[in-house]
């Protein structure tokens, strides 16, 4: 048994604690990133979740210059941008992603700065890679915990209003006929979306919480129009994608350049991205599920 | 301040602010913010590819950027545009994370492409920057019409005629040339804030669309203008004088906007409590 795995497990796979921190971290990233993802795509606001991961940069980088943990660092400045989103406009769909493009531009100013003082001012070398691109693999086991609860919040944000959320989700106005406060949930799911994102890049890198967030949603989404399977499905195409990346990038340390193994993130983003094309060749036009996105973007 | 490198620094921050202002106008009428932003940041990979294989940025910039855009217009054609858009992003993106862990490139060579390095223009690199640049104008000039019309009212200009699709592919190929000639100037995060803001602040004062398209050239000279003599003395990163001037011509337009509602609202609002119109507006 073991002589017939050890071609696609590199010896030590599982005995390894930076890849056993690492599988624990990314499934439950992944599984959160799925639920919170799934009501992104539905919402449209794929932009915004994007941008949530790009924000926080510059509080990851500010932590290093105050000696935080960065985890804080982007929590704290993602729950800021979010606040500003919606007070300036979020909620129109016209206007929505230039006031997410505009905090964009200053917070990645912002980030410019702090990064630049890193370098100089504490000389923290590698600021700008670390956090951007993030690094599994060198993830404190002390701060597991941490990650598992901010966790479990977001997603319990998110089922907490499970039922206003789908309705103000689909539609706007009709939400606001029955009575949900429209505007409290979306701030709700800005919050979960906020603490999703700050997670999944502090732990991952702002590029692979995207993926995270966006791939596996969309592609559950073509899959089936609920928004409850949906969100279990997306959860488990992230979970898969994020193993079979931990694991790639570690049988990849003696593949070619041989410089220390390719990036984890690059293999995650890369299954995920075939999956989704891969859903979209064999689920083509569906018309229900056409007509559901037609009215989200209307909402 | 005007002497040497820093002259290189003027002319291109100069130039990439004009075709920004222009592009920037169409960007903002669109409301294509996130491909403004995916498509720099998938440049980004393009350049570290470059630096792999021995080949010059500005080629590898292109090529990705302009793949970049063909590809968020494909499949932005069977699917939610914003989602296409986030996934094209993530895997130029996780490419370029690739391409990084093979080079040798020292972090403050990554730093500049991703934020900007005024001193970083060579005399060399002037001529393919005004270059992309003039191509990128003459080509806004010549579609003009027909993309002011898809941009304003798809279904009307569909039926006229004007196929929306042929023409988004066409605007993200412009905003893929811009950001190939910006991103060694300005960086490839910076760029987003240089189209977007002079562009919309711009809107705010005036609803001409070449009234508006001055305006917004001339406030993204002024912005690239103040950071670099800011980034110049002091001595910081002239992406955070480009990000935080950005915001603040925005926020100025905006301000602009609410101080002229309010004065013009008040004497009716005792009446009526505001007109239809203004509902509209708001």
């Amino acid at each position: 048994m073991t002589a017939f795995l050890s071609p696609i497990f590199e010896p030590g796979f599982f005995s390894n604690l930076p890849v056993q921190t690492a599988l624990l971290v990314g499934g439950v990233v992944a599984v959160v990133s799925g639920i919170v993802g799934t009501f992104t795509v539905m919402r449209g606001q794929s932009f915004a979740g994007h941008s949530l991961a790009d924000i926080g940069t510059a509080g990851g980088s500010a932590s290093f210059l105050l000696g935080i943990s960065p985890l804080f660092g982007f929590v704290a400045m993602n729950l800021m941008a979010a606040g500003v989103m919606e007070w300036i406009g979020i909620r129109r769909p016209r206007g929505r992603d230039l006031a997410t493009g505009i905090v964009l531009g200053a917070a990645l100013g912002l980030a410019a700065l702090f990064l630049y003082l890193d370098a100089t001012v504490s000389s923290t070398t590698g600021a700008t890679v670390n956090v951007l691109f993030g690094s599994i693999f060198t993830l404190p086991s002390s701060l597991v915990p941490v990650i598992v609860i901010f966790s479990v919040v977001a997603a319990g944000i998110v089922l907490a209003m499970y039922r206003p959320l789908i309705l103000s989700s689909v539609s706007a106005d009709l939400a606001k006929a029955q009575g949900v406060p429209v505007r409290l949930v979306g701030i709700g799911y800005l919050v979960a979306l906020a603490v999703a994102v700050s997670l999944s890049a502090m732990t991952i890198g702002a590029i692979l919480s995207t993926a995270l967030l966006i791939g596996p949603a969309a592609t559950a989404l073509r899959i089936t129009n609920r928004p409850g399977r949906a969100a279990v499905i997306a959860a488990a195409i992230g979970v898969a994608a994020t193993w079979l990346g931990v694991l790639l990038a570690y049988d990849s340390y003696y593949w070619f350049p041989s410089r220390g193994g390719w990036p984890v993130s690059f293999f995650v983003v890369t299954l995920i991205f075939l999956i989704y094309v891969g859903s979209q060749l064999r689920f083509r036009r569906r018309p229900r599920a056409e007509r559901s996105s037609t009215a989200t973007q209307a909402a | 301040m005007f002497s040497g490198l820093m002259l290189n620094a003027w002319e291109s921050a100069s130039i990439v602010a004009v075709v920004a202002g222009v592009v920037g106008f169409f960007i903002v009428l669109r409301g294509a913010a996130f491909a403004a932003h995916a498509l720099p940041n998938g440049a980004f990979a393009g350049a570290a590819g470059a630096s792999l294989i021995g080949v010059d940025a500005i080629a590898g910039l292109a090529v990705f950027s302009v793949l970049g855009a063909l590809t968020i217009a494909a499949l932005g054609r069977r699917a939610r545009h914003d989602v296409a858009t986030a996934l094209v992003i993530v895997v130029m993106l996780g490419l370029g994370s690739l391409f990084l862990s093979m080079t040798t490139e020292y972090a403050p060579e990554i730093y500049s492409l991703l934020f900007g390095e005024i001193l970083g223009v060579s005399s060399s690199e002037l001529i393919p920057i005004a270059v992309i640049g003039v191509i990128c104008i003459a080509a806004v000039f010549i579609v003009y019409r027909p993309l002011m019309f898809s941009s304003v009212m798809p279904d009307v200009a569909e039926a006229r005629g004007v196929s929306s699709g042929l023409m988004e592919v066409i605007f993200l190929v412009i905003v893929a040339l811009t950001t190939t000639m910006a991103v060694p100037v300005v960086g490839a995060l910076l760029i987003f804030s240089l189209l977007i803001s002079p562009a919309a602040a711009a809107r705010s004062f005036t609803d001409r669309p070449f009234t508006a398209m001055g305006l917004s050239v001339l406030i993204a000279l002024g912005t690239v203008w103040s950071a670099i003599a800011l980034a110049y003395l002091s001595n910081l990163p002239i992406g955070f004088f480009v990000g935080s001037i950005g915001a603040g011509t925005y926020a100025a337009g905006r301000g602009w906007v609410a101080w002229r509602r309010n004065r013009r609202a008040s004497p009716r609002l005792g009446a009526a409590g505001g007109s239809p119109a203004q509902a509209l507006s708001t």
